[in-house]
């Protein structure tokens, strides 16, 4: 009956397409994110991903789990509410529709309900804290403001979303390969980057520590305003992740995409950014003077073209010096590899925003990406809130509770969240609880045999 | 050095019956865990001598005895097979590359550990990680034994302190306890900076002393603090060098700097010998023979 009620009330403004977008030009008006809170935003989806099994009937299952899961939300006016937490996906559903967050985040899932908290101690036995959180990565594109030149700030464009698309191939294949990580769902941000969510068994119980050290095994970066040199691979070798990172990625992405879309060589100023980077004045001196002679000539081709003299010039042999053994590598890197948020990693109490919401300054949605077709994805065509709702309501009524977001072209993101995401991990979080059961009832049967 | 450590090992713990040996090495042990665990400046010196005889010898034991140590201190370790070996060895051979270390050979031993427990070689890039494992060589399984090593013994440190304090040290007091309290004020350690001369050590009497219970860079470079004096000291010098060294170089190069470190020559200023601290935080080149014998072995 309210669902219709809130339908029926906004007739007026869904019928005429036009007006709706006169509100906000990229779609986003708390109207229509109630709309969307009501209709579209997939409550079950997410309920049963954080439950991770425990929603079941098993006797294993931890009927407090959902609960113990600090949530927070974002109100219209910058008002934050913390240690937010529901029991179940009614009280999710309730809570979220009632106060209709601008955003919301997904916290860790504590030792007590966070609503009880003030009634443990920060230390000692009776303890308020976390014990478990996903391993989780936040990569933004302003993060590379130093290296793109094509947009810079909130914008991003196709020819800086690369770097993304790098990140997530790079940081995806280390995950699965090196660390033998299975369940990763890669989320859109909603305007800038992208946000990588680990979910395994053995993910969530990592200690800080140990998050700690995987960002830092991923860390090569090392910005600051002073080092002219930000990446600096010392080693008469690269570590087997940077060289794989490197060959199935980076360095095509640099050379095939990067030279040009950000036209790295064209100007002085961009050609003396990378002359930087070479620790011996004599071999950028020698490129500096070369490209200084050069008259108008082909403007096509001058970053392919300049980009081989450097190469060229650092991988004769001519020039032989410590710091230049990878120095190659270490411009390649400085312009592509991913640069991720390191303490949004390291510690298990940092809220990240949850899947699904829709950003308010662009109105599109956090979908999912699919890592394995992550270079398909455009960041430019992904459903915006009013959107959603023009084609909810072009699709028609519909029966109350059916899957509405079918009818929009947010069902694809929930299809594929779905069958590639989360009944992989409920089958995987099904196995081990049932496994751990059993040997808990075979260690205790042993026990009793005399 | 490590030839220094197996001497002295050779000249001090041999005996003919296993067993004997086996006492001497446990009962030196307990006795100077008693000697040293009653300051933190004492304990911290143990801690470090002890640590680092810990590693030169896990080091020696058959790869049998270390997967026994590593069971023991509870560090899921597998060793990994020479098939195995053979799959991973370019990539090992990429990591040990980029941390300028040695390279795997074919008899390198390996350890396959989860990821989750060596945080700090994974977050410098110091391992080969594949599908959850790390491929730790035998050089970090060391040091993370010997952290390991520490950590028990600081633990039972603290609590032979405090078991000395509350009862042991009455008890004692007319048998043990003297020789607890002295034994570690006649030798050298944290003390040492002080120059204070404990007691006057001549010649003859600093190899039975330093046999049965100096340690070993005690034995070879406190003899100034013990009051021993110059003359004496040049001649222990010279006898323990010209083995290496030669008598006549011995006179040039080394017998001008104990005097120097005497006072009697050069800047005439009496050098306390360094302490531990100092020492162990000085890397001695190739043709060296100072330093702290238990930092600098490989």
């Amino acid at each position: 009956m309210v669902i219709e009620e809130a339908v029926n009330g906004r007739d007026d403004m869904l019928i005429d397409g036009q007006m709706a977008d006169q509100v906000l030009p990229s779609g986003f008006n708390p109207n229509f994110l109630k709309l969307y809170y009501v209709k579209l935003f997939p409550y079950g989806d997410i309920f049963r991903w954080m439950s991770y099994g425990n929603d079941g009937k098993h006797p294993a299952c931890d009927k407090s789990y959902f609960g113990r899961r600090e949530l927070s939300f974002t109100l219209e006016n910058d008002i934050y509410l913390r240690f937010l937490s529901f029991n179940s996906v009614s009280e999710l559903e309730k809570g979220i529709r009632e106060k209709c967050p601008f955003k919301i985040d997904i916290g860790p899932v504590y030792s007590v309900d966070p609503a009880k908290r003030h009634a443990y101690a920060q230390s000692g036995e009776n303890v308020f804290k976390p014990v478990e959180r996903e391993l989780i990565f936040d990569i933004d594109i302003t993060d590379y403001d130093d290296v793109r030149y094509c947009c810079s700030g909130a914008d991003v464009c196709l020819d800086c979303w690369p770097l993304m698309t790098a990140a997530i191939k790079v940081i995806n294949t280390a995950l699965r390969d090196d660390f033998g990580f299975r369940h990763i769902l890669w989320v859109y941000s909603g305007r800038r980057g992208v946000h990588c969510w680990v979910c395994d068994g053995k993910a969530r119980r990592l200690t800080n520590e140990q998050r700690a050290a995987i960002a830092d095994y991923f860390r090569v970066y090392k910005g600051s305003e002073n080092s002219k040199k930000k990446v600096s691979l010392t080693g008469h070798a690269l570590h087997p992740f940077l060289v794989r990172s490197y060959t199935e990625v980076l360095k095509d992405l640099f050379e095939q995409t990067l030279l040009s879309s950000q036209q790295i060589f064209s100007t002085e100023d961009k050609c003396e950014k990378v002359l930087e980077m070479i620790p011996d004045e004599s071999v950028s001196a020698e490129l500096r003077g070369r490209w200084q002679k050069r008259s108008s000539g082909s403007k096509d081709n001058i970053n392919a073209v300049r980009w081989e003299h450097l190469k060229h010039t650092l991988q004769s042999g001519r020039h032989k010096g410590q710091g230049l053994r990878r120095c190659v590598e270490e411009i390649v890197f400085s312009f592509s590899y991913p640069r991720l948020d390191m303490e949004v990693s390291k510690h298990m109490n940092h809220l990240l925003k949850a899947p699904f919401c829709v950003h308010p300054k662009t109105g599109r949605v956090c979908v999912p990406i699919d890592p394995v077709h992550c270079h398909d994805f455009d960041p430019t065509t992904v459903p915006t809130l009013s959107q959603l709702l023009q084609e909810l309501n072009s699709g028609g009524m519909g029966q109350e509770g059916d899957n509405d977001w079918d009818r929009t072209s947010l069902g694809e993101s929930v299809r594929f969240f779905r069958s590639s995401f989360l009944e992989p991990l409920l089958k995987s979080c099904k196995e081990e609880m049932e496994s751990a059961y059993n040997s808990k009832l075979q260690q205790s049967k042993n026990s009793m045999i005399w | 050095m490590e030839k220094l450590v197996a001497e002295l090992w050779k000249a001090n713990m041999r005996h003919p019956q296993a067993s004997e040996l086996m006492s001497k090495d446990i009962i030196s042990h307990f006795v100077l865990r008693l000697v040293y665990c009653r300051t933190e400046d004492l304990r911290k010196w143990f801690l470090s001598m002890e640590t680092a005889l810990f590693r030169y010898r896990f080091r020696l034991q058959s790869a049998e005895a270390q997967r026994a140590v590593l069971a023991e201190f509870q560090l899921p370790y597998k060793a990994v097979t020479a098939a195995e070996f053979e799959a991973i060895k370019d990539k090992l051979t990429l990591v040990a590359r980029s941390i300028n270390q040695t390279l795997p050979a074919a008899d390198s031993i390996f350890y396959e550990v989860p990821f989750q427990e060596v945080p700090e070689l994974v977050a410098g890039r110091r391992v080969f990680l594949s599908d959850g494992y790390a491929y730790v060589a035998m050089n970090q399984v060391v040091s993370l034994v010997a952290t390991r090593f520490r950590s028990l013994l600081s633990k039972a440190l603290t609590l032979t302190n405090r078991k000395w304090m509350s009862t042991i040290r009455e008890q004692e007091k007319d048998r043990l306890t003297p020789i607890v309290e002295a034994l570690s004020t006649s030798y050298v350690g944290p003390d040492y900076s002080v120059g204070r001369e404990f007691g006057e050590v001549s010649l003859k009497d600093i190899d039975n002393v330093a046999k049965n219970s100096f340690s070993l860079c005690m034995r070879h470079l406190f003899d100034k603090g013990v009051g021993l004096k110059l003359d004496d000291a040049v001649a222990f010098w010279k006898a323990e060098f010209s083995q290496k060294v030669g008598a006549e170089r011995f006179d040039k190069e080394y017998a001008y700097s104990i005097r120097h470190n005497y006072g009697k020559e050069g800047k005439r200023v009496d050098y306390t010998p360094y302490s531990c601290q100092k020492i162990i935080s000085l890397t001695p080149s190739v043709g060296d023979h100072h330093g702290c014998p238990y930092r600098h072995f490989r």
